[in-house]
């Protein structure tokens, strides 16, 4: 069992009140009238299998049913870090021990950028 | 009925002005499952508060909280899982979501709230939605409360995590139900009405070696 902790609820929970679904930061194409067949399948029906880092979307459906990502060790089954929607992960692929101090700051400000997400 | 506040929204008084027997979600149940006395051994009593008033308050934290300060003279929680009570604790508004909270208020006052929350809110981006059909309040109260609760939720009931004052939405008896701590006697279960027969049967189940009993 995991024992997740919910960046809404801002405590820990068990992993009965959650439901995966599946992989996490996947952008919907912004003109899918202009996609090919490739893309759009892509998009629709192919997802990651890493080993290690994985960035997932979980909601915690017994709860505050907000949809949030976690970052997991598909090998150790570790559960790194849990994070709001619209925000990156602090543990990647390329980073597996967290990234530098300046990389999270200059992509804080990429996202206080974008329209519509209030930091 | 007309709302003269919000145009686009149609609201209306859900207690007809005619008398039409109303009961709550467990009348059905007590005919059924019967209602085990409240004895000198009861280290579990159960109680009903059927028939209040519940709202589900969407909507911004300060926008919301600002016409609640004004209306009922509490604010929101302000923190996630917080419960707040008015003076005389008959009034309640409890944290679901970033942007939902359920007021609870005595049965026949929600009508008049909501139209002065309306009015108060004006033209911000919220929505108020009355529930009180479709769920209704159990009490559980005595020592061996809790003990109670911690064969039903896996949620930690120990009075370190879980203080007055606290509310949480979890599973309880592989449903679920908002789970609350109004004060150190009591806890509050808020459940639905299409899970009230089963909880209340796990409850008296539960209970019954703690001879749990059930106050009209």
């Amino acid at each position: 069992m995991f024992y997740i902790h919910c960046p809404y609820c801002e405590e820990h929970r068990e992993e009965e009140e959650f439901h995966a679904k599946g992989q996490a930061h996947i952008a919907r194409p912004a003109d899918p009238e202009s996609c090919s067949d490739q893309e759009w399948g892509d998009y629709l029906f192919f997802r990651d299998n890493p080993r290690g880092i994985h960035h997932e979307l979980w909601v915690h459906a017994v709860g505050c049913r907000k949809f949030f990502n976690i970052t997991r060790n598909t090998v150790s089954y570790a559960i790194l870090e849990t994070y709001k929607m619209g925000e990156q992960p602090h543990f990647t692929a390329e980073h597996p021990d967290g990234k530098p101090a300046e990389k999270v700051a200059a992509e804080a400000e990429a996202v206080s950028r974008q329209e519509g997400v209030n930091v | 009925m007309s709302n003269s506040v919000a145009q686009n929204v149609r609201t209306f008084e859900t207690h007809p002005e005619a008398t039409v027997p109303a009961e709550s979600p467990l009348a059905w149940s007590y005919h059924h499952s019967g209602r085990p006395g409240v004895s000198a051994k009861s280290c579990v009593v159960l109680r009903e508060r059927a028939m209040l008033g519940h709202m589900i308050l969407r909507g911004g934290a300060i926008v919301l909280d600002e016409a609640v300060r004004q209306v009922l003279g509490v604010g929101l929680p302000a923190r996630p899982n917080g419960l707040t009570r008015d003076e005389s604790g008959e009034r309640s508004i409890q944290w679901l979501s970033p942007d939902e909270w359920l007021l609870i208020v005595p049965g026949g006052e929600e009508f008049a709230l909501e139209a002065k929350l309306r009015e108060a809110l004006g033209d911000a981006h919220y929505a108020i939605v009355n529930v009180s059909g479709g769920q209704t309040l159990l009490e559980l109260e005595g020592e061996k409360a809790r003990e109670l609760l911690m064969k039903s939720t896996p949620y930690d009931v120990h009075p370190d995590a879980f203080p007055v004052g606290k509310g949480v939405t979890t599973v309880f008896a592989k449903s679920n139900l908002i789970l609350r701590r109004p004060d150190e006697q009591r806890w509050e279960l808020v459940v639905r009405r299409s899970f009230a027969d089963y909880l209340y049967r796990w409850l008296l189940d539960a209970g019954a070696e703690y001879a749990i009993g059930v106050e009209a």
